[in-house]
């Protein structure tokens, strides 16, 4: 009899499952997600965990999918290093508990506020063990920052959700943490406050934060202290207007986790920076509450009161600028529907990946 | 090297096609005369030639699909090719195909510096990208060297990289979409202005696909403002090891040159005969280039040169002036031509970690040493992309393949020390058959099933990236 919940603790016996099963399997890594998981059998990836190679003077790791990101992300502060591409801490706003993994990161292509200068996950992801939906190991990349060989599987991977393979391993490239980071706030009007971190992000002052919200619009710069300096007064001069200096990374941690937005459905909208005073503006007269990063590019919604979510208004307003995807809430489907070209090559690859089409069956549409 | 036989069939169909191409093509954008076609003969790996059936050259995305359309109606072979740079074959013709080249498509489709891109159709070169934009103060980061000439086109099948991708990333990080014309005919947009793929990420797998899964026709790339300046620093030391130490540290210490270049003495002595560039006569030599304004450039000099003096650096010279900076890059820039000049060369591409450097230099020089054949080293060291050049004589029986074999040697000993064959100049034909060294059958196989969905009847780009015998059936169907 088939248990409940499996929690292979090895890469092989993950295989052996795959195989066998013949119902939908339903991955989860640390639950953290906010969507209901799908019909039949829970897969855990918790027992894939563990640290196997961590070499900081090639600022390199690799590690089990299951391992969790705290457990990796205290391993490399130890060492002065990180994740550039800040995984967001979801759990507050999908209403979940449980610790974020590896896989789970890698699965959703996670970034957060420093995306605009380092790229989000797939950017640093340099190689994946996977069992395929036919229980088959595959990898592809490895453990070197620079490598062409071969299709680029680890892109594909990264963002996948799981509809894929199960990622067994993943090899991560590192960078290390700058010794100096100011935050930079003024409190202006939107309209305002997205043009000055578009004018911020197009300086050659290298500004690793771009967000706006309630504590309006803030900017970041990291990196060796007298640069940081030189870069922040440069900044200053090149904007204008009221600027406060803090330090700490609470308000980037609160953009990057989409924090107050608590009520009501809860959208991740990706667009052309310019675009994003127009998105939200199709809302004029709904109750929502918008925080905007990558300097307009990214703008996470909370939507109070509408039955779609919001969906229509919001997915109108980013038609052929961006796209969204409903985090928390429902009436709505996740991902936004692609262009038939591109849903018909994305089916054609799930059938090659997992013919049984078993693995998080229709969680992307 | 082996290539499949022609198809007879369609070397018979010859003349019947070049006339319909010429149906669905303005007349200077079919080239059959054999004259004419030798160019495309072969790419930068030109020990390998051989004639097209026919050369197009379409202006549009339009044109591009008409081609393929037709192609694979009649079931012919189609190569993609962009400035034919390629340093593996990847653009090398197949006696039974079509070369697609991209040349004539260079324009320029938008700019907006608000939201951080261009537009291009990707027969545009790489240095032409930034050229479009360098007056307003902003670039393209993705800097090959050969960045005259290659494209865009070629940049992204090959997902190349360049002497600044330490800071910047390779083309993969710096590219938004593409609008991509599949074997069948099919225009497909992928991805665009915005950073998120909504769905599977389907432009991260095409990026350096090598030409295997259709034919992009034109980009989003990412821009970036052009930093205030850059000053670069050179070092000497006695031996390998000592200057991999040093290379280890400075990243180690969380410094973020824009690039790290390492040259070892055969290749210091040959490109200090050819470029005069004033280099010191040492065992290894680093070029390390930061960025900034003057006084961010001096502080992060300060730095690596504190740890540069722990390595006991028999050199050390900063740039102090445009011309000093000129003069440290000129020896490194030269380094190819200055080995043509010597002899023939093949140039190798393997990465490894930075760690075994030493190991990896110390075992190049002794299996080098055991066939007779002299290797120079020249590399990206911050990333452990190496690029072993074996010098060989044309013109001698059998030197070319006892370089091939010694050059197979030495990638295999790239994937054995934990790295990989190529870093970034692509497998093309050059690399095909060791690709099981990499891989194993269910590696590969996942790949083919990628190509499988975008190019179903295995027409374009054939007999490239992956080995015949694997791809033998799906060939053959
Ligand atoms: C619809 C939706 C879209 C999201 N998109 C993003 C995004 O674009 N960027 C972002 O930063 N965060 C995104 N998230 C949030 C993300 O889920 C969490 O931030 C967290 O990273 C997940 O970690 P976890 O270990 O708890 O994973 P889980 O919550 O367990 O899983 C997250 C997803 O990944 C899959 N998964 C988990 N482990 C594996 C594995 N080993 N192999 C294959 N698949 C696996 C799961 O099936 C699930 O689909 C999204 C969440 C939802 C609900
Ligand atoms: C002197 C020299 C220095 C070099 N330095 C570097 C370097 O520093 N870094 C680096 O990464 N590379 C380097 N290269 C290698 C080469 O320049 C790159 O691989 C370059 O990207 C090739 O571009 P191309 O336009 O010449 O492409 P081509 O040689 O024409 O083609 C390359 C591949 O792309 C495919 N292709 C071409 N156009 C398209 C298209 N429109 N759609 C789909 N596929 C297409 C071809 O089929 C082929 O497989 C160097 C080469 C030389 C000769």
């Amino acid at each position: 009899m088939t248990p409940l919940v499996l929690q292979p603790q090895s890469e092989a016996e993950l295989g052996e499952m795959i195989r066998a099963a013949e119902g939908p399997v339903s991955l989860r890594g640390g639950g953290t997600r906010g969507v209901a998981y799908g019909p039949g059998t829970v897969l855990e990836t918790a027992g894939l965990s563990g640290i196997s190679l961590y070499e900081p003077g090639a600022l390199t790791l690799v590690a089990g999918a299951g391992t969790p990101l705290a457990e990796v992300e205290a391993v490399l502060s130890a060492q002065n290093q990180r994740l550039a591409f800040e995984a967001p801490d979801l759990r507050r706003a999908l209403q979940r508990h449980g610790v974020s993994t590896l896989g789970g990161v890698v699965a959703t292509n996670a970034s957060g506020p420093r995306r605009v200068q380092a790229g989000a996950a797939r950017d640093h992801l340099i190689g994946v063990r996977f069992v395929d939906g036919m229980g088959t190991v595959v990898k592809s990349g490895g453990r070197v920052m620079k490598n062409v060989t071969g299709l680029d599987l680890v892109k594909l991977m990264a963002g996948s959700h799981g509809t894929l393979g199960v990622i067994t391993q993943v090899a991560f490239k590192l960078q290390a943490v700058p010794e100096c980071a100011v935050t930079l706030q003024t409190q202006v009007p939107l309209s305002a406050g997205l043009a000055l971190l578009r004018r911020a992000l197009g300086s050659p002052f290298e500004v690793s934060g771009a967000a706006y919200g309630p504590f309006g619009a803030a900017l970041r710069v990291e990196g060796m202290e007298a640069s940081v300096r030189y870069r922040v007064a440069s900044l200053k001069a090149l904007l204008g207007g009221d600027w406060v200096e803090t330090a700490g990374d609470a308000l980037w941690v609160g953009v990057r986790d989409a924090q107050g937005l608590n009520d009501g459905a809860l959208w991740r909208v990706s667009c052309k920076p310019t675009a994003a005073e127009g998105v939200v503006a199709a809302l004029a007269g709904v109750a929502h509450q918008a925080i905007f990063d990558w300097g307009g590019g990214l703008i996470w919604i909370a939507v109070q009161g509408l039955g779609d979510a919001g969906a229509a208004l919001i997915r109108g307003a980013v038609a052929g600028v961006g796209h969204a995807t409903l985090m928390r809430g429902t009436g709505a489907a996740a991902f936004a529907p692609e262009a038939a070209g591109v849903a018909a090559l994305s089916r054609a690859l799930r059938a090659q990946f997992d013919p049984k089409g078993i693995l998080n069956a229709g969680i992307m549409g | 090297m082996d290539m499949p036989l022609p198809d007879q069939r369609i070397l018979n169909a010859r003349d019947g096609l070049i006339a319909r191409l010429r149906g669905v093509l303005p007349a200077d954008a079919v080239i059959a005369d054999p004259a004419e076609t030798r160019a495309y003969e072969c790419d930068a790996l030109a020990a390998y030639r051989c004639a097209p059936l026919a050369v197009v050259l379409p202006r549009t995305t339009a044109e591009v699909s008409a081609v393929l359309r037709l192609c694979s109606q009649m079931g012919v072979k189609v190569v993609p090719r962009g400035a034919g740079t390629s340093l593996a074959g990847g653009s090398f013709p197949t006696a039974d195909c079509v070369v697609l080249g991209v040349a004539r498509m260079n324009a320029v489709i938008e700019t907006d510096y608000d939201n951080r891109f261009i537009r291009v159709q990707t027969g545009r070169t790489n240095l032409a990208v930034t050229g479009a934009v360098e007056a307003d103060g902003w670039f393209y980061a993705p800097d090959p060297s050969s960045q005259l000439a290659c494209a865009i086109a070629g940049n992204i099948a090959m997902n190349s990289g360049g002497a600044h991708c330490l800071k910047y990333g390779v083309t993969t990080n710096n590219l938004l979409g593409v609008t991509i014309v599949l074997m069948s005919g099919e225009v497909v947009e992928i991805g665009g202005p915005w950073s998120d793929a909504p769905g599977l990420d389907l432009l991260g797998v095409i990026c350096g696909s090598e030409g295997q899964l259709g034919i992009v026709t034109e980009a989003y790339l990412r821009i970036l403002p052009k930093p205030e300046g850059a000053r670069p620093v050179l070092m000497g030391f006695a031996a390998n090891e000592v200057a991999g130490a040093c290379v280890a540290d400075i990243i180690r210490a969380g410094l973020l040159p824009v690039a790290i270049e390492f040259m070892d003495r055969p290749c210091i002595r040959a490109c200090e005969d050819f470029a005069k560039a004033g280099y010191p006569d040492c065992e290894a030599l680093l070029i390390v280039e930061v960025e900034g304004s003057p006084a961010e450039i001096d502080a992060q000099l300060a730095r690596i040169k504190d740890i540069a003096l722990r390595h006991n650096p028999v050199a050390y010279r900063e740039s102090g002036s445009e011309e000093e900076s000129r003069k440290i890059w000129l020896g490194r820039k030269s380094a190819f031509g200055a080995m043509g000049n010597i002899a023939d060369y093949m140039c190798l591409d393997g990465t490894i970690p930075v760690s075994e450097l030493p190991y990896v230099l110390r075992r190049i020089a002794e299996m080098s040493a055991a066939v007779g054949l002299s290797v120079a080293n020249v590399f990206h060291a911050g990333d452990g992309n190496m690029h072993p050049l074996i010098l060989y004589n044309a013109n001698k029986p059998g030197d070319l393949e006892l370089c091939e074999a010694l050059g197979a040697d030495i990638l295999k000993l790239c994937v054995e020390v934990g790295g990989c064959l190529t870093g970034e100049h692509g497998v093309g034909v050059e690399k095909r058959d060791l690709m099981p060294v990499q891989f194993n059958p269910a590696d590969l196989e996942a790949q083919l099933r990628v190509k499988d969905v975008f190019d179903p009847d295995w027409l374009l780009n054939p007999a490239k990236v992956f080995p015949l015998d694997v791809t033998a059936s799906r060939r053959a169907s």
